[in-house]
């Protein structure tokens, strides 16, 4: 009784500051410290409703256990990133992007190659395509190599798409411009084209980091050698130990967010004269 | 119509492509073959014999065609489409939950955006955690959420709906947000100049002006809740779906069977596309907005 009080409580108390925050002229302190206000009255009122209503952990750990059980295991977890997330989903970006970046400036050469590439690529990018994953793991065997294979066939044609669309982002004054300045191919790409894509291809290389993950994780479900992400998640809600998933999927969240936090810093760095992020502190 | 000439281009070129890498991923195989029964193949014997396997490393087109017909056409005709072997009866199980989870994630995601939109607290503190909680690869939760929610005695669709509704809710709460503040300053004066009250304003201004970005991400969220459908069935030994075949199928090394499942998926996936961009199309048209 006393948890589900402490919890109405605290609930009411973080969404009152909060409106008293965001009433106020947003600073960057405030826009930092009202979703993170947020974030910790979640986490205190999922705790607080496991207590109250003494939900069985198995079904729902409570905060608390799982960041004593993540405290306890970071050897197993650890093992666990380096081989999902290092060695399936970083290999599988790297090649994944890399191929389809050669890939679309090849496309682009030839407009009729562009016209008939890029309704199929738009085609494919909605696709299921994490349904290729148990063939790769046939193709590739148990072990990262397979992970890494699903990520490029999933980072591969949003990357493609993006990067097609970019390099035509620019219009006929700037490249006639390119022409007056006697300009050829290769210049007017790298001075003009490929940085005027730039904001096209973070885009892709954003939307990637979340789908390699996926990947990677979700290609261990097909088989796996004893360690993984992946594995670790499956055979771990066969024991019953909600704890360690939930540790997991921390690290999941944990490896998502900084990833795609490090590609959007990159991209600030290096798109900084683009109007989406000019005017921000 | 320009663009017929060079899809069909790609289309045939992917075709070709793929008979090709039948050819080579399966010749291993079927030289094995030909040794033990000592035989000397020549290469029309190789090709047509790495065209035919039983389990072969990747089936040709043929094949996974003549599979979806047997599962789906043939069992038609036989007045079967139903039955458990039928691939339509799996399909529809899919695609059951991908509606579900669909409808669920859409009023969710719209609910979410009005309330982003008239409430600046809620804009200040929901808005980020939504955008955080698409960099979690949340796909890896699906077996837990599964699990969990059959041990509070809560089976069948729901709990596939949900992952296909953790996955679908984003795009249009996205895209909803960005649609109800689409109206320029211009036109909020107007109605303000016309005394309209805040719901006049959201019914009469807001709401349809939001409708072709709606529509947008509608498209985008289908896609996505069809993915979570399928991992949804996935790890729990799942008996019925898309993706309970394509699980069983990479058990048992039936090969043509993963294949005619996925191509399943992808037809599936084009026609929900497909139905939302006819609905598209019609509700923009009697709103006056068809470009």
């Amino acid at each position: 009784m006393i948890w589900i009080a402490a919890g109405i409580a605290v609930w009411a108390l973080g969404w009152w500051i909060n409106s008293v925050l965001s009433h106020r002229p947003a600073t960057r302190t405030t826009r930092l410290a009202v979703p993170l206000i947020f974030g910790l009255t979640l986490i205190f009122v999922w705790e607080a409703v496991v207590r109250g209503f003494a939900i069985s952990p198995v079904l729902l750990p409570p905060p608390s256990m799982i960041a004593a059980r993540f405290a306890a295991s970071t050897a197993i977890l650890w093992q666990d990133f380096v081989q999902t997330a290092i060695k399936g989903a970083l290999s599988g970006y790297v090649i994944g992007c890399g191929t389809a970046f050669l890939t679309a400036i090849a496309v682009d050469r030839f407009d009729f190659l562009k016209r008939g590439l890029l309704p199929v690529g738009n085609f494919v990018a909605a696709l299921p395509i994490i349904g290729m994953a148990p063939i790769l793991v046939m193709w590739f065997g148990f072990d990262w190599q397979s992970k890494a294979a699903v990520v490029v066939v999933m980072v591969f044609f949003p990357m493609l798409v993006n990067t097609v669309q970019g390099l035509q982002d620019t219009d006929a004054m700037q490249r006639d411009l390119m022409r007056t300045y006697a300009a050829g191919y290769w210049k007017t790409l790298l001075k003009l084209r490929l940085p005027a894509a730039m904001p096209f291809i973070f885009n892709g290389l954003k939307i990637a980091t979340t789908l390699a993950l996926i990947g990677a994780i979700v290609a261990e479900f097909f088989g796996s050698p004893i360690q993984g992400m992946g594995f670790r998640i499956s055979t771990s809600v066969g024991q019953l130990s909600m704890d360690l998933v939930w540790a997991e999927i921390v690290v999941a969240a944990l490896a998502g967010s900084g990833f795609y936090g490090l590609v959007a810093l990159i991209e600030k760095a290096m798109t900084f004269w683009h109007p989406s992020q000019r005017g921000r502190t | 119509m320009r663009n017929l000439l060079p899809i069909l281009t790609v289309v045939a070129a992917i075709f070709v492509f793929w008979y090709a890498a039948a050819v080579v991923l399966n010749a291993p195989w079927a030289k094995d073959k030909a040794q033990r029964a000592g035989v000397e193949l020549g290469f029309s014997e190789l090709v047509s014999d790495t065209w035919s396997q039983d389990k072969p490393k990747l089936p040709a087109p043929h094949q996974v065609g003549a599979e979806i017909w047997k599962t789906t056409g043939a069992m038609v005709a036989k007045g079967r489409a139903f039955s458990k072997r039928s691939l339509i009866y799996h399909s529809w199980v899919t695609f059951s939950s991908t509606a579900l989870g669909f409808l669920l994630g859409t009023a969710l995601g719209i609910a979410l955006a009005v309330g982003i939109v008239y409430n600046r607290t809620m804009d200040m503190s929901v808005m980020p955690w939504v955008i955080a909680s698409q960099t979690i690869p949340i796909l890896a939760i699906a077996p837990m959420i599964i699990v969990v929610l059959n041990a509070v005695g809560i089976s069948g669709l729901l709990p596939k709906a949900m992952i296909s509704m953790y996955l679908s809710f984003f795009p249009v709460v996205v895209g909803m947000v960005k649609g109800l503040r689409s109206p320029s300053g211009m036109q909020l004066d107007q109605m303000r100049t016309w005394h309209a009250s805040s719901s006049q304003e959201f019914w009469r201004l807001r709401l349809p002006s939001s409708m072709p970005y709606l529509f947008t991400s509608l498209k985008i969220a289908m896609a996505a809740s069809l993915v979570g459908a399928i991992v949804g069935e996935l790890p729990t030994g799942a008996v019925a779906g898309l993706g309970a075949r394509l699980l069983a199928g990479s058990y048992y090394g039936q090969t043509i069977q993963i294949w005619s499942a996925l191509i399943m998926a992808a037809t599936l996936a084009a026609i929900l596309v497909a139905l939302i961009g006819v609905l598209q199309r019609i509700t923009l048209k009697k709103m006056g907005m068809a470009q």
